[in-house]
């Protein structure tokens, strides 16, 4: 048991949803919770964060106390979802400096040829493509602005 | 306005030209998303929603509705011929869909899927049509204590029904309130939960949670897993595409019973297509004359849960448009569709906004018929949509979820905002946490606080208020037995064998 129960999914996030229930908890207390008018902003939070904390508790419990096999996690498609994540932060966090097309087809270019393992001509082209599709329907087409880069676009 | 002339009135709007091509194009959109595995109805409509805002209302709705209901009419086709539901609601029709297509009878397989969504499409826009002014009737008496009790109710069973774990589905739950109460609270304007960021004072945009739990985390899990299947070939011509006598013939009942199994279950929050479907197979096979041919390719079998699946939409629009509580994801972005048109969805939506009640219903009359003529003749023309690699798919979705996050406000902290959600909403299914309850706690839980504290202020801080009310007290002890019902064994094991199955 030991080890292999606190690396388990479900107590891994039973124990960070009953932290973010004690920090409701304590939020909703810095709070009015009754005034003369009636519940202050304290009173639900309160209560759903005493809610949080005892469900979350209880998943940790009936975890740990649970026996049997686990199932195996595939960590190389785990793996291929949280690269393909990673590059969609970083398009995202490059959309300031770039803007939206050239950060979108850089994007684009990394899930074809390396998540989907395509080309590279490929890749790029459908990069330009897609890019370019999304510049003349939206900000073009239908004046739907996108974030704009330092070339403007 | 009585129900034949709200209906007369409601085909008068319907009927003008630019909503009949919104209905067109929502249906059509819906056939779409509903062949393409991967893209569901509820993160398309997340993200088509900000192209909306500049529409009317009533042409607005008419289209998303038309993406609800399409996606369970394309939903079938893929089921049918690769073995992938489409949707989650055609997960049923593999299992005889498949097996009529591999016998060589895919043509009258699609064919029965596509009757069968008509015919039970109709009669639960019918039933709708019928039952909605006498619950909004009857909802016109309700106070904050009995909405409150009523929001309780739904979320118990939205809980009760989106996943195996009870716990999980309630902690969703309880973060989808958590999320809605970041920003100012309407009573004091006390600014909670926004660690000093004035860009959270205005709160958390609900596009930006819905494409990020539904779209962004979909793309992710369709990557993690990875599949490719080898389609069978798509019959040509209509004739090809038309069951025979006989196998419409094994099919009356199942016409019947998907109707009225789809209508009854879609009423209930929570419960969804995929339930309702899952249903009306077992209760096809429970009295069929010959159980031992579903699952070698019995017409029936694909008749009775598409048929579900179709009625189900009327079912879901019960309660969404007469009382203001939807039942699954894609009725809760609706739901924030109306509302940030200004039209205020409940008991008084048909007396204050007749064009869009009246208007929604009678469009979906129009929407059966087109998405009839969309999946019977052009089923061979929509299933090359199959054809697109997802290579080239997955990217677009991920472009089209920026450009909803950051269309709505223009601020590049939503496209944050969009990332973060989008692992939340993967890291759900990757742990198998319902997303539906999360969705629902973020939509119903300003509502839910707000009719709480006002029911509080109305008893001066007496809670038995909310039991000292019949209705209200009918509604919670409902909810308290619902969240109980799982503790009794046998039932806990045919909910969560519903849910895996369905």
């Amino acid at each position: 048991m030991g080890r292999n129960v606190l690396r388990d999914g479900d107590v891994i996030s039973g124990a960070l949803l009953a932290a973010l229930g004690v920090y409701i908890f304590m939020q909703g207390r810095a709070w009015d919770y009754y005034t003369a008018d009636g519940p202050g902003p304290g009173f639900f939070p309160v209560w759903y964060g005493v809610a949080m904390v005892a469900l979350s508790l209880l998943l940790v419990v009936s975890k740990i106390t649970k026996t049997g096999e686990r199932p195996a996690v595939d960590w190389a498609a785990t793996g291929r979802a949280l690269i393909t994540w990673l590059a969609f932060a970083l398009a995202a966090a490059l959309m300031e400096p770039l803007g939206f097309v050239l950060s979108f087809a850089l994007l684009t270019f990394f899930i074809v040829a390396f998540i989907f393992r395509r080309p590279l001509l490929t890749a790029g082209v459908t990069a330009v493509c897609v890019a370019l599709g999304f510049y003349l329907v939206f900000p073009i087409a239908l004046s739907l602005p996108l974030p704009a880069g330092f070339l403007g676009f | 306005m009585d129900i034949a002339s709200g209906l007369l009135h409601g085909f008068q709007v319907a009927l003008q030209p630019s909503n009949i091509f919104w209905c067109f194009v929502g249906c059509f959109l819906g056939t779409i998303v509903g062949i393409l595995p991967g893209l569901g109805p509820a993160a398309t409509v997340a993200m088509l929603l900000p192209l909306t805002f500049k529409m009317d209302p009533t042409g607005g709705i008419i289209m998303l509705a038309g993406i609800y209901y399409g996606a369970k009419y394309g939903g079938s086709t893929t089921s049918i011929l690769l073995n992938i539901p489409g949707e989650s609601s055609s997960v049923v029709t593999c299992i005889d869909g498949y097996a009529m297509a591999r016998k060589g009878r895919a043509g009258a397989a699609l064919g029965i899927a596509a009757i069968a969504s008509f015919v039970a499409g109709t009669v639960g826009v019918v039933a709708l049509t019928l039952i909605a002014p006498p619950v909004a009737n009857f909802a016109l008496s309700f106070s904050s204590p009995e909405y409150f009790s009523l929001m309780c109710l739904g979320l118990a069973l939205v809980v009760l029904l989106s996943g195996p774990s009870l716990l999980k589905g309630l902690l969703a739950l309880l973060v989808g309130l958590w999320l809605t109460s970041i920003g100012t609270d309407l009573f004091t304007a006390q600014a909670r939960f926004v660690f000093g960021q004035a860009t959270l004072l205005g709160g958390i945009d609900f596009m930006v949670v819905a494409i990020g739990v539904f779209a962004i985390a979909e793309v992710l899990a369709s990557i993690e897993a990875g599949e490719e299947a080898k389609m069978l070939p798509v019959p040509r011509g209509i004739r090809n595409l038309l069951p025979n006598w006989e196998e419409l013939k094994a099919c009356r009942f199942a016409f019947v019973n998907g109707s009225v199994t789809g209508f009854l279950i879609g009423v209930l929050p929570g419960a969804g297509a995929a339930i309702s479907s899952f249903i009306a197979y077992g209760v096809e096979k429970a009295f069929s004359k010959h159980p031992e041919k579903f699952g070698q390719g019995a017409p029936e079998g694909v008749a009775a849960p598409e048929g579900a699946n179709n009625a189900d939409s009327g079912g879901a629009l019960v309660p969404l448009l007469t009382l203001g509580i939807p039942g699954g994801g894609t009725t809760a972005i609706m739901l924030s569709a109306l509302v940030l048109w200004g039209v205020k969805p409940g008991p008084l939506l048909m007396q204050d906004s007749p064009d869009v009640f009246w208007g929604l219903v009678a469009s979906m009359y129009i929407g059966n018929v087109v998405l009839l003529i969309l999946n019977l003749p052009l089923v061979p023309a929509f299933a090359q949509i199959l054809r697109l690699p997802v290579y080239i798919l997955f990217p677009i979705i991920l472009g089209i979820s920026i450009v909803g996050a950051y269309g709505a406000s223009g601020r590049m902290f939503d496209i944050a905002l969009l990332v973060g959600f989008g692992l939340l909403g993967y890291t759900m299914v990757k742990l198998k946490y319902p997303t539906a309850p999360l969705i629902l706690g973020f939509v119903l839980g300003d509502a839910m606080e707000r009719a709480l504290r006002q029911s509080l202020m109305m008893s001066q801080g007496d809670l038995t208020t909310l039991v000292q009310r019949p209705i209200s007290a009918i509604m919670l002890g409902l909810a308290v037995l619902i969240l109980l019902l799982p503790l009794i064994g046998r039932f806990n094991q045919a909910r969560v064998r519903a849910i895996a199955e369905g």
